[in-house]
């Protein structure tokens, strides 16, 4: 619990940093790609869809208006065939069709009328009062009187009311008669009108003048220019519907759908706002996008709880690697000192045998009763000289012994490493001169000191010259340590020219456990121990062995740089002072 | 104890000189030398019963080298090793080789003596047994009194 609390370093601070980014951008990646490319996908074959609905309903309704078109017309036609010219200028005969006509068709027809070549109209039925109504000067005559059958556009016409005309023109007597009939202007917006869809969705019906054939729901001018383009469009193309998005007039994308009616002189225009049009289609990505932002903020909030999780538990094992390692250092200083100790043991036995022997050879003279003569007190006093020397020796073992073991603390102190390798060769002088191993140390003088703990870097030249004196025992050779400085860094060398190492052993000869020692004979740990210490000072350990030739250590660890060991000096004049 | 021929071998001459004084001392005819080729060396002049034989030595040959040399050289000598604790396996290795027992270093005078008399009694059994068989062979055929041997 308490771990918890401790805050992370700067490494393990930037460790949670990329493993969040990491897992944020894989898990960010095919989501949005799947979200993307399903969104434009649907988008696609959405509005495919919407096109074609568009496009059948105008298409639909292009249809109806036209056949209503000419079914009003062959009505007119009809009647103009039946009808009797002669007695056109009878009113109740006029009243008589339109009743027919309202009969049979509905409402639409509003009224009907007889206009001679004049214009003058000379019979009329309708809820206006338009008998003897004068048309040689409006528009509609002027082009009815030219063809036999016609539609006018929208007007206002006399009444001042939208409406517009279907008439027939008929010969009879040498004379040209027109008979008109108004169309209901309501019955006919009807039909345009029901064209509704959605919110915004309308449609109207212009002609080529631009002007409204029917009363939009929605009031606007009509921008010429564009729908005369479409005029030619769909004359050029050949088409029935086209369909085109743009911005309209005030600013707001729309679609377009339009069809011509009439035989071209009008424009059956369908608009509804795209955002409108696809509004399902938005709801969809709206959907999309909170789930999207939905899954983002948990899978950020599950990456950096993860990652922090983890990397806590990260910290927390390094730290029992740390304490682990530690153990292990502790453990193979025992194995080789214990080695060492071998060696000692042997060093301390031939004195101590030395002086039992002499003790027992004084015992022997003095059992003999022969310690008068000159002769026999000279003895004596060799002999004793002789337990004193061999004393002397042992105590000087002792000691080398004893300032090795003080070193037990891993206290880091910058201490120069020339010192530390002429004690180490010192205890060891004795187990390689039973290897047969001569041992020699070239030190360059005045190295810089270097930063360590004492007692670890001891085991580690303990493990190499250990090593060196196994390989040797055999057969005897030479070991030669050298140290010297190179770039700021010193330069370790523990060369023997044993057997070698085998290649195959080379690669894993730090690695922990490993050992080509028979079992209950090594531990495997030596070398990655050595390994270990050195990495922890920031230096290297390399290794360079050939089969038969010998086998060459090399270690690298960084010199206390100058400036260090002024300014320790400076701070240390300044105390003195 | 009956008068035997002693040879011991060590490196540290004052442990050498001092044990040879005491041996001589017990009426023993006792010679020291200081590395195993000066015993094989001395070996191939003159016989000796039994040999006190350090196994750590340094240079030139070693303990267990020097024993296979006076095991061929002189097949009936009896080897005793001296070892220190650390070198106990290569006592044992030097047993196997033919060596007639371990002394640990430094050990007691009195040990030393009575495993050099246990030695002695084994060379002089082994020794009376082929004195046996050759005179029961020169009683069988007295002819062969006049091979080489």
């Amino acid at each position: 619990m308490n771990r918890k609390t401790i805050p992370l370093s700067p490494y393990y601070r930037s460790l949670t940093r990329n493993m969040v980014l990491l897992v944020i951008m894989i898990s960010f990646t095919p989501m949005l790609l799947v979200t993307v490319i399903t969104l434009d996908r649907f988008s696609a074959s959405h509005h495919e869809k919407v096109y074609a609905h568009l496009g059948e309903l105008v298409l639909k309704h292009k249809q109806n208006i036209d056949s209503f078109l000419v079914e009003k017309l062959q009505n007119i036609r009809f009647l103009a065939d039946t009808i009797d010219f002669d007695q056109c200028g009878h009113q109740n005969m006029i009243e008589g069709h339109l009743a027919r006509l309202q009969r049979a068709y509905g409402p639409v027809f509003v009224d009907l009328g007889v206009v001679n070549e004049q214009g003058q109209q000379v019979a009329y039925t309708g809820p206006f009062r338009l008998e003897e109504a004068l048309y040689s000067d409006a528009d509609w005559f002027k082009r009815a009187i030219e063809s036999r059958y016609f539609t006018s556009d929208v007007f206002l016409g006399l009444r001042g009311a939208p409406h517009f005309i279907i008439s027939a023109r008929k010969t009879c007597q040498d004379q040209k008669w027109i008979i008109r009939a108004t169309i209901d202007f309501v019955e006919f917006n009807r039909l345009v009108e029901k064209i509704r869809i959605g919110k915004t969705g309308f449609a109207y019906i212009l002609n080529r003048e631009g002007r409204f054939q029917t009363k939009p729901i929605f009031d606007f001018t009509p921008d010429l220019d564009i729908y005369n383009r479409y005029f030619s469009t769909l004359e050029r193309m050949g088409k029935e519907v086209e369909i085109q998005e743009r911005l309209d007039s005030y600013g707001v994308r729309s679609i377009y759908v339009s069809a011509l009616l009439k035989g071209g002189d009008w424009l059956l225009v369908y608009k509804q706002a795209s955002s409108d049009a696809f509004s399902d289609l938005r709801n969809a990505q709206t959907i999309a996008i909170v789930f999207f932002l939905l899954g983002g903020v948990a899978i950020v909030a599950m990456a950096i709880w993860m990652s922090g999780k983890m990397v806590r538990r990260i910290a927390t094992s390094d730290q029992e690697k740390e304490i682990m390692n530690e153990q292990v250092i502790e453990t193979g200083k025992l194995a080789s000192v214990g080695e060492l100790a071998a060696g000692i043991a042997h060093e301390i036995n031939n004195p101590v045998a030395i002086m039992v022997e002499e003790a027992g050879w004084l015992q022997d003279l003095m059992e003999d009763g022969a310690y008068k003569s000159d002769a026999d007190i000279k003895e004596f006093e060799r002999a004793l000289d002789q337990i004193r020397t061999q004393g002397k020796r042992c105590k000087e073992i002792t000691h080398k012994l004893l300032s090795f073991a003080r070193k037990t603390d891993s206290r880091i102190e910058d201490f120069e490493v020339g010192h530390l390798i002429e004690e180490l060769v010192a205890l060891s002088a004795q187990r390689a001169k039973y290897s047969n191993v001569e041992l020699i140390t070239r030190l360059e003088p005045k190295l810089p000191a270097i930063s360590a703990s004492q007692s670890e870097l001891q085991q580690v030249f303990l493990n190499l010259i250990n090593n060196a004196l196994d390989a040797m025992d055999k057969t005897g050779g030479t070991l030669e340590i050298s140290a010297k400085q190179e770039e700021g860094q010193i330069v370790i060398d523990v060369s023997d020219n044993g057997p070698g190492i085998p290649r195959a052993n080379l690669a894993r000869i730090f690695d922990p456990f490993f050992t080509t020692k028979p079992v209950g004979s090594g531990t495997g740990l030596g070398l990655s121990i050595c390994y270990g210490i050195i990495h922890k000072m920031g230096g290297e350990i390399t290794v360079k062995s050939t089969v038969d030739v010998g086998t060459t250590f090399g270690i690298r660890v960084p010199a206390k740089t100058d400036e260090a060991v002024e300014n320790k000096a400076v701070s240390a004049t300044d105390t003195c002072n | 104890m009956h008068n035997f021929r002693v040879l011991v071998v060590d490196d540290e001459t004052d442990f050498l000189e001092t044990l040879v004084k005491r041996l001589n001392k017990r009426m023993l005819d006792a010679k020291g030398v200081e590395s195993g080729e000066a015993a094989v060396d001395l070996l191939k002049r003159e016989v000796f019963d039994v040999v006190v034989l350090d196994v750590k030595m340094p240079g030139g040959m070693d303990g267990i080298e020097t024993l296979r040399e006076i095991k061929h050289i002189q097949p009936l000598a009896e080897v005793l090793l001296l070892t220190g604790h650390a070198s106990v396996e290569t006592s044992i290795e030097g047993m196997k080789l033919g060596a007639f027992d371990y002394l640990l270093k430094p050990m007691k005078f009195d040990d030393l003596l009575m495993k050099m008399a246990h030695a002695f009694e084994k060379k002089s059994s082994h020794d009376k047994k082929i004195r046996d068989a050759k005179i029961h062979e020169l009683t069988r055929y007295p002819s062969r009194v006049f091979d080489d041997e």
